[in-house]
């Protein structure tokens, strides 16, 4: 294959990635930006998202068809309600205090790391996808579904875009972010909104995992890698901007698939991870956005 | 008895025990108390940065690692000894510091976990990137010869237990004086009110540089004894788990107090020994720990004997 379609083939693999990422990275945003929360455990959602799809797929009989739909439903909200409970029992007797929750989800983070080992094992498992189709290029055909998948995410964000802006749940949302005093004075009942906001967060990681399970297998430590390029898309689009994530997130995934397929990922990795600790150094408020942290 | 007194007796003790624990523990747990010594420098090291000065770190693998390689790699691939090779870590370790620190400071709080955390992680990256010389995820087994420090095995049991004993006291003695020296009062000044320090004339980003370079010197001394008693220099010890598990350590010890950190490691490590007697999940243990210890207990175990009875606790 000459250079042009190998570039074209980085490219669409890097926007399978940003797809994901951008959902993963926005479940991070909106607790950060609403709950001044740092959610180390969310690489944890991703991989419980990924893991309870398995599950599902192995239960539900049928088509896989049948049981991806099954997972697509389910396992976002089995995740977001493990996220609220941990909510309630942990981060709210915390009041929320950042290097406290920071240290709790630290915790948290390992918990559901050794259940998913416990539970569900060390080996990868697949899950089939639900339908395979090749959409043939003139150089390479490439996996029907995988273009599914970023038109998918694109939706969802779209779904989340329009809850926050447009709707009441959204305005609860954003004037508990702007100020939790006032809005609680004014009838809100901001533990609820944090519960929710924190099931929504881990809700957007399972879901991408669900997306992503029939290409990358699920794992019981999967959850490192979405964890640490969340953070990275999240901070360099500024956190609490939703279109600045998506955009770090389309920027990120774009050159990891670009360099991880002309270099090593290890040297993608190590340039997104050194790129971020001197974006925040340098320019806390991230490339588009507000000021971060 | 003045304080002073009373605290040196109690300090001194302690390492007494230890000292004692050479002859009398049989060889398993000489092993294991070796282990613990040597953790519990880094998490002294650790604690100056968190503990004393506030500067919540999530990237002090970093300075472990840099230690552990620094000695390791030395010793595997230009044949140097061992005694050189351990001066190196420590400078390592210094140095790794001092290069985060310079960037890192200049954010706070959250940020600042953040940026360590990602230094630590591209640090362990570049571990695993550079195969050819750290064999990556499998690691260096340093040979049994290279490990020799004036003349003493650092393989058999006896010699391991007294260097890490070693390496431990000398923590403890500079840290108890670092702590109650002039510059220890500044670093706590700083944990609690940054702008009154600052007011009064310290430079809080000069300060905490060198409160961080400090705790680098340690994790790095504590890496490179690491690496040269237990004869393994691995990716894994530059994880992210290694920065999290000094906090660990320290949170459950007491957070600012001078033998929180031993405390902490000697009973998070029998609690994962024991428990793996009747469960693998050994991660659970210390992520209930964590989740418990921040909710209940913050303080750690000496931070609450201290509040209670012991005002004079250092």
């Amino acid at each position: 294959m000459s250079f042009g379609p190998f570039l074209l083939l980085a490219l669409m693999e890097g926007m399978v990635t940003s797809a994901v990422l951008a959902l993963a990275a926005v479940g991070l945003s909106l607790v950060f930006g609403i709950m001044r929360v740092v959610n180390v455990a969310h690489g944890e959602f991703f991989m419980l998202g990924a893991v309870s799809a398995w599950f599902v797929s192995q239960w539900v009989p049928g088509p896989p068809a049948v049981a991806f739909v099954a997972a697509l439903i389910l396992c976002p909200l089995f995740v977001a309600a493990i996220a609220a409970l941990a909510d309630m029992v942990v981060l709210k007797r915390l009041n929320y205090q950042p290097e406290a929750t920071i240290v709790a989800t630290i915790g948290l983070l390992y918990i559901l790391q050794q259940a998913a080992l416990s539970f569900y094992g060390p080996d990868a498992r697949p899950v089939p996808a639900p339908f395979n189709f090749r959409v043939q290029l003139p150089w390479f055909g490439y996996s029907g579904y995988k273009i599914a998948v970023v038109a998918a995410s694109a939706l969802v964000l779209l779904g989340v875009w329009r809850l926050l802006a447009k709707s009441r749940v959204g305005l609860i949302m954003r004037a508990t972010q702007y100020d939790r005093e006032t809005a609680r004075a004014f009838g809100i009942n901001v533990d609820r909104v944090y519960a929710g906001v924190f099931a929504l967060g881990g809700g957007l990681a399972a879901l991408a995992a669900v997306l992503i399970v029939p290409i990358q297998q699920a794992h019981y430590l999967m959850g490192t890698d979405p964890l640490l390029l969340s953070f990275i898309v999240v901070i360099i689009g500024g956190l609490g901007s939703l279109r600045g994530t998506v955009i770090a997130a389309l920027l990120i995934g774009l050159s990891d698939g670009v360099i991880s397929t002309f270099f090593a990922p290890t040297l993608a990795k190590i340039v997104a991870t050194l790129l971020v600790a001197l974006v925040l150094v340098f320019r806390p408020q991230g490339l588009f956005g507000r000021r971060a942290l | 008895m003045t304080v002073a007194t009373r605290i040196w007796a109690v300090h001194l003790a302690v390492l007494a025990l230890l000292l004692a624990g050479g002859f009398l523990l049989p060889a398993y747990h000489q092993t294991n108390v070796a282990k613990v010594m040597v953790l519990a420098t880094y998490a002294m090291g650790y604690n100056i940065a968190f503990g004393y000065t506030g500067l919540l770190s999530l990237g002090h693998a970093l300075f472990f690692g840099a230690g552990l390689y620094g000695a390791g790699m030395l010793v595997q691939h230009a044949g140097v000894g061992a005694g050189p090779a351990a001066l190196a870590g420590i400078v390592a370790g210094g140095l790794a510091a001092a290069v985060v620190g310079l960037l890192a400071l200049r954010t706070q709080g959250v940020a600042f976990m953040i940026v360590t955390l990602m230094f630590a992680q591209a640090g362990y990256l570049t571990i695993l990137y550079n195969t050819a010389w750290t064999r990556g995820d499998e690691g260096i087994v340093i040979a049994r010869e290279a490990r020799v420090l004036m003349g003493f095995d650092l393989s058999a049991d006896l010699p391991r237990y007294f260097v890490g004993l070693g390496l431990f006291a000398a923590g403890l003695v500079l840290k108890l004086w670092l702590v109650r020296s002039p510059t220890g009062r500044v670093m706590v000044a700083l944990r609690e009110n940054e702008e009154r320090s600052r007011m009064l004339g310290y430079d809080p980003y000069a300060r905490k540089l060198a409160a961080l370079v400090i705790s680098g010197l340690y994790a790095g001394a504590a890496g490179a004894a690491y690496g040269l008693l237990f004869g393994y220099v691995g990716a894994s010890l530059a994880s992210t788990q290694y920065s999290i598990l000094p906090l660990l350590w320290v949170l459950l010890g007491g957070a600012g107090t001078v033998l929180g950190p031993l405390v902490g490691a000697l009973l998070m490590f029998y609690l994962i020994d024991y428990s793996s007697a009747f469960t693998t999940a050994s991660l659970l243990v210390v992520g209930a720990a964590l989740v418990l210890l921040v909710l209940f207990a913050p303080k750690g175990i000496l931070g609450t004997l201290r509040d209670r009875w012991l005002k004079w606790l250092p």
